[in-house]
């Protein structure tokens, strides 16, 4: 099988790079990018691990072909903070003690920012079924849901 | 209820010093690590859950394109049995290697039998096709009961039962047996037996991140190895001693860790990955995917266990029978033992015994699990106290207020407790506003209890002091949940200066002092304890720098606030720990302290969680609608992560009792074996926890401190199951309380 070309854009960045047909964008993020901060939990769109921005939609990289983001815009967690300045669901995140081993939070900060951008003023519940695709096995969610909600309000308040 | 009148920096909840790294993806997880000319391992299993190994031709493999190496069993050192320290239990190391790769049979579906090394990850996997194995297929056994009867296939043919006959191999590894008093008499004396039998499901840790490792072994013989794990030194031992390695030719350096829950205290690739380097020469990566995870590492044990309870009318245990069998999966080594010692551990019981029996079953060998032994334990005591509680007419908390252990009380499993915080647990539990808050339709409230012994180990902790005067602080203990924010936390309070300062990092087994695993709740207690011990030679050592500098005695220097103050009579100014680190080439050199100890006294936790469901009717499902966990941490150094603790281990409780299990078909497939059919509890599956951190300090700690991250996966099962049957009429005995059981239990009624 020979490799594919594609040209594309992450996080804001002109890229190239060859894959194989079959690459999972997930398989070209880490492993031919060296873009390690998306994780993979289960390479089956189960975990919600992977999560990157795709044209501004929300998707599991295990889930797409490293092909499929020839001339798309993507967006990874290496992406989301402005240069040293961390983004503001990045600094809940941490003020409110949402990670202990650290392994789901770049899914379930890229999958924020994607239901902040939908609704910038979520109920628990709302946050609650839109993150249901991420999994924690460490937090039990609390800490998570109030970062979200928290991170929310400052964006808010920053917006007005 | 958590104080800080006395401290500046414990009792705190700082941004953890790793914690920008790891929202902005930056940090190293154990399939992060990649070097030049790196090959990827596979490794291929058996497709059967018990099959005898006729015979193995790797020689296709071997000559295909891309691969540089390929090994089986024949490659490791054949090892006596030798039982070792693998974390919080022992191993048998000879079991060990046979379940990395196996050797004659296979024991489970998906234990390893051969694998490769190849220039990409596909190479690899195609490789695997072209290995030929012929299996000789045999009965399986998945059930405890079954593979403890007379006539169950055998895993093992050498094993016999301890105390039984020598001559008839069985699958019942190891009894145990912890009496008190005359049961006999006891239950004479009982105005109420309850006696029940409980089931609970083989299930997974579900770490998020699967195991990984990159390995890289030098012509010289020493091996690097990279990898996420509980316990780097462990790593080191386990990898050494399969391989026949001296432990100072392997180093390990532990990447940042995705979770573990226990499971991580054990290896399962490492030394494939060493050997597959040193078969081909090149660096070799091994990433396992989730399937292989769920079929091959972990999981725990399932249980059936059976109790009977006597009560005098009013309210007072007179004794007690327990009978837990544990099921260890592929080789001897389930939870029983710590199983056995607490599910009276609570309670003071004038007459008990207990009986434990660790079976061997055709699954993957049981792995270490937040307190091994003791949810399943509690699941079942603690289900008969509600009911008991019933049946007297008691208050379930006041129940247990009658008959808990305190200060001074003969633990189940031997020793006198010291000071605990249990009664105090359950005071706060029943002040708490969950517990009198009215219920709707269909809802009900359960309560469940938890102890867990927690485990002290060595540590080492070293401080280096910067020539600026800020402190780079190195353990060897892995940081699974936030514990480099309490070991910086620790140094802070001790030497004076502000908690930026000091950069604590996890080092690897060549630079670290040893330090045993991150496992029994044990960093913060003992690692902890390493840390002071350290910062107070630290401080020592700077007082007599600044009496050198000063001219005075050392004995007449006191140190305050980070600084050094000298007599009043000698008219110096105080020398700031920046002022003694900018002189130190004068007063003697560079300043660093170290402790290493064994820890003694971690001081046992017990925790009382509070549980709101509400149940359809229609269709059996349960909702968690409220919780809250309330738990004894002797003293928490960094609170929000204390109530991470509580949190995370209340929401695998309820995965536990209301979903997850193995499914496995009756040839010993795991049916299940992704996350979308494994299904661990998801966002809106859980509602806020509450918390509340009761402190009883620890009086062999320094700062009070006990374990507090096995405990709250504890008292789950059995507050969710109560609830349930306070709002749906129906006692559930056997786990998950899934839609389909529970609606049968329903429609029964
Ligand atoms: S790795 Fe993509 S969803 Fe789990
Ligand atoms: S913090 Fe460990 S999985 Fe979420």
């Amino acid at each position: 099988m020979s490799k594919a070309h594609v040209t594309t854009t992450i996080n804001g960045d002109v890229v190239e790079y060859l894959c194989e047909p079959d690459q999972s964008m997930l398989e070209v993020l880490r492993d031919n990018l060296e873009l390690t901060g998306t994780k993979e939990g289960c390479a089956t769109g189960d975990c919600g691990a992977c999560s990157v921005s795709l044209d501004g939609r929300l998707v599991c990289s295990c889930l797409v072909l490293g092909v499929e983001a020839e001339g798309k815009q993507i967006e990874t967690i290496e992406g989301i903070a402005d240069g040293s300045e961390l983004h503001p669901i990045q600094q809940k995140f941490l003020e409110n003690a949402a990670l202990q081993c650290g392994i789901c939070t770049p899914g379930f900060i890229v999958a924020t920012k994607a239901l902040l951008a939908k609704n910038p003023d979520p109920t628990e519940e709302e946050a609650r079924y839109f993150l249901a695709g991420n999994l924690c096995r460490c937090t039990g969610y609390d800490k998570i849901i109030r970062a979200v909600l928290d991170a929310a309000a400052e964006m808010r308040g920053a917006a007005s | 209820m958590s104080t800080n009148k006395d401290y500046k920096w414990v009792g705190t909840s700082p941004i953890r010093p790793d914690g920008a790294d790891k929202v902005t993806g930056k940090a190293a997880f154990g399939a992060d690590k990649n070097l030049p000319g790196m090959l990827h391992g596979k490794i291929l299993r058996s497709p059967y859950g018990h099959a005898k190994i006729k015979s193995i031709d790797t020689s296709a493999a071997e000559s295909a394109p891309g691969v540089l190496a390929v090994m089986t069993s024949k490659d490791l050192p054949d090892l006596a049995s030798e039982m070792g320290e693998a974390g919080e239990s022992a191993v048998d190391f000879r079991d060990l290697s046979q379940n990395i790769l196996a050797a004659g049979k296979v024991l489970y579906h998906g234990h390893a039998v051969a694998a490769v090394a190849a220039t990409s990850p596909k190479l690899a996997k195609q490789a695997l096709k072209l290995i030929k194995v012929e299996y000789e297929e045999l009965p399986v056994v998945l059930e405890i009961e079954d593979a403890m009867a007379d006539d169950a296939p055998i895993l093992h043919e050498n094993q016999f039962t301890p105390g039984g006959s020598q001559d008839k191999p069985s699958n019942i590894a190891g009894k145990m047996k912890l009496p008190r008093g005359d049961i006999e008499k006891g239950f004479a004396e009982a105005d109420v037996i309850v006696e029940r039998e409980f089931t609970t499901p083989t299930v997974h840790q579900g770490y998020i991140e699967p195991h990984a490792v990159t390995a890289s072994m030098s012509a010289s013989g020493h091996a690097d190895v990279w990898c996420c794990t509980q316990g780097a030194f462990v790593v080191r031992a386990m990898t050494a001693k399969v391989l026949n390695m001296d432990v100072g030719k392997v180093k390990v350096t532990p990447s940042e860790i995705g979770g573990g829950f226990g499971a991580k205290t054990t290896v399962y690739l490492e030394p494939i990955a060493v050997k597959l380097s040193e078969m081909s020469g090149r660096p070799v990566k091994m990433v396992m995917d989730r399937e292989e995870v769920l079929r091959a590492t972990g999981p725990t044990s399932a249980s059936v266990i059976k109790i009977k309870l006597g009560a005098t009318n009013d309210g007072k245990l007179v004794a007690a029978e327990g009978t837990l069998k544990y099921g260890a999966g592929a080789y001897k080594g389930s939870p029983m033992g710590p199983g056995c010692m607490c599910v009276f551990a609570s309670y003071e019981i004038p007459n008990f015994v207990v009986r434990g029996f660790d079976v061997v079953l055709n699954k993957p060998k049981v792995a270490a699990y937040r307190a091994p032994g003791a949810p399943m334990a509690a699941f079942a005591m603690e289900s008969v106290m509600n009911e008991m509680a019933g049946k007297l007419d008691l208050d379930p908390i006041d129940f247990r207020l009658e008959n808990a252990v305190k200060e001074g009380s003969v633990a189940a499993y031997g020793p006198k407790f010291p000071a605990i915080g249990f009664v105090e647990t359950l005071k706060a539990a029943k002040e708490h506003p969950h517990y009198s808050a009215p219920l709707g339709k269909n809802q009900g409230r359960g309560v469940g209890t938890g102890f867990w012994f927690n485990i002290g180990m060595q540590s080492s902790a070293t401080l280096n002091v910067n020539e600026s005067g800020s402190v780079t602080l190195i353990t060897g203990s892995a940081d699974i949940g936030g514990s480099r924010a309490s070991m910086a936390l620790f140094a802070a309070e001790e030497l004076g200066i502000d908690y930026d300062l000091i950069t604590p990092l996890v080092s690897n087994t060549e630079e670290a002092g040893y330090c045993d695993v991150t496992g029994g709740s044990r960093t913060t207690f003992a690692t902890g304890m390493a840390v002071v011990k350290a910062s107070k030679n630290l401080v020592a050592n700077m007082k007599k720098r600044a009496a050198k500098t000063w001219g005075v005695e050392v004995d007449e220097v006191l140190w305050q606030d980070g600084q050094a103050v000298p007599p009043f009579s000698s008219g110096k100014n105080p020398m700031s720990m920046a002022e003694i680190a900018a002189s130190a080439a004068k007063t003697g050199g560079p300043l660093t302290a170290s402790a290493s100890l064994t820890a003694q006294g971690a001081g046992a936790g017990f925790g009382v969680h509070i549980c709101d469901v509400e149940v359809d009717p229609e269709t059996g499902k349960t909702d968690v609608i409220r919780y809250t966990a309330i738990q004894d941490a002797g003293k928490a150094i960094h609170p929000a992560y204390v109530e991470g603790q509580y949190q995370g281990g209340a929401a695998q409780g309820i995965g536990w009792a209301l979903n997850e299990e193995y499914v496995y078909n009756d040839k010993g497939v795991l049916q299940n074996f992704g996350f979308l059919d494994y299904r661990m509890p998801v966002a809106n599956d859980l509602p806020m926890i509450d918390t509340v951190i009761v402190e009883v300090p620890n009086p062999a700690h320094p700062y009070g401190v006990r374990g507090v991250g096995e405990t709250p996966i504890v008292p789950p099962l059995a507050a969710v199951a109560e609830a349930v049957n306070n709002a749906a009429g129906v006692r559930i005995t056997d786990l998950p309380i899934s839609p389909p059981r529970l609606l049968a239990e329903i429609d029964a009624k």
